[in-house]
């Protein structure tokens, strides 16, 4: 005999499955991998520390399409220690790339200022290559509130 | 120049000095994940490439993806080392190219 308990407590397991599809477990793992083949392939083996990179965007984000980001590392920026190049990545995007930018000890400093979509809330990281072949990265977690991208119901 | 882009750099520097470069050009950055009302992908159209020269001489250079927003801005620095120009290049889908040049006086 069903309950009127067991009726509802099938109603809330189908409303809960119906606010997961909207994001399929697929979509995600998917745009993860691309996140994870596109760091792998800027470090190429090599393992990134954290540190010595500071990534500025706002940790709160109003309208995904326009999100103002700066990057700088630390580094005297001399020909024989300095910053080769910076990546940015996002990790919800449909392509995780952001910007890659390449520097000299002619930059004077290592600091990059652009602006970003960002499609979701989630994780944006930025990976800096010294001369000395090292990686150091930093990441921010990020809230947005009007993604990029979502007029088309493309998530 | 049809393609419009703005540039601000300081107009003279001292020697040695880092100054700031901010550059802006007027694009859509259409990300090419976009659909029409009928359902078609809308095709991609973005600046790919940016590339500053100081003397001819390549100081900064980025590549771009979808995920830059519209009007990319990069702002970003060099090293005052001799009066000269600084040339400016973007480059993207559909042949889309602009340049702009700036002179810097160095004393």
């Amino acid at each position: 005999m069903t309950t009127r308990r067991q009726i509802l407590l099938l109603a809330c397991g189908a409303l809960a499955t119906g606010a997961q599809a909207q994001l399929t477990p697929n979509i995600a793992a998917l745009r993860r991998a691309a996140l994870d083949e596109a760091v792998r392939k800027v470090l190429a083996g090599a393992q990134a520390r954290p540190g010595r990179v500071k990534l500025d965007l706002p940790p709160l984000i109003e309208n995904g399409n326009s999100v103002p980001l700066s990057v700088s590392v630390q580094s005297p920026m001399t020909a024989d220690d300095h910053v080769r190049a910076i990546h940015v990545f996002t990790e919800k995007n449909p392509q995780p790339n952001v910007i890659a930018a390449y520097f000299g000890p002619r930059a004077g400093r290592a600091a990059l200022t652009t602006r970003a979509r960002i499609a979701d809330t989630g994780t944006v990281i930025a990976i800096a290559q010294l001369s000395d072949g090292s990686f150091w990265s930093d990441s921010v977690q990020v809230v947005v509130t009007l993604s990029a991208c979502l007029e088309d119901g493309l998530i | 120049m049809a393609n419009r882009v703005i540039v601000s750099l300081p107009a003279t520097a001292k020697r040695g000095e880092i100054i700031e470069i901010r550059t802006l050009a007027g694009h859509t950055m259409e990300t090419g994940f976009r659909r029409t009302q009928t359902g078609e992908l809308v095709p991609r159209d973005i600046v790919t490439n940016f590339v500053c020269r100081y003397n001819g001489e390549e100081v900064f250079r980025a590549e771009l993806h979808p995920a830059i927003a519209a009007n990319p801005l990069i702002s970003f620095s060099t090293v005052a080392t001799e009066s000269g120009t600084l040339e400016f290049r973007w480059t993207g889908d559909n042949n889309f190219s602009a340049t702009h040049a700036a002179t810097i006086t160095v004393v």
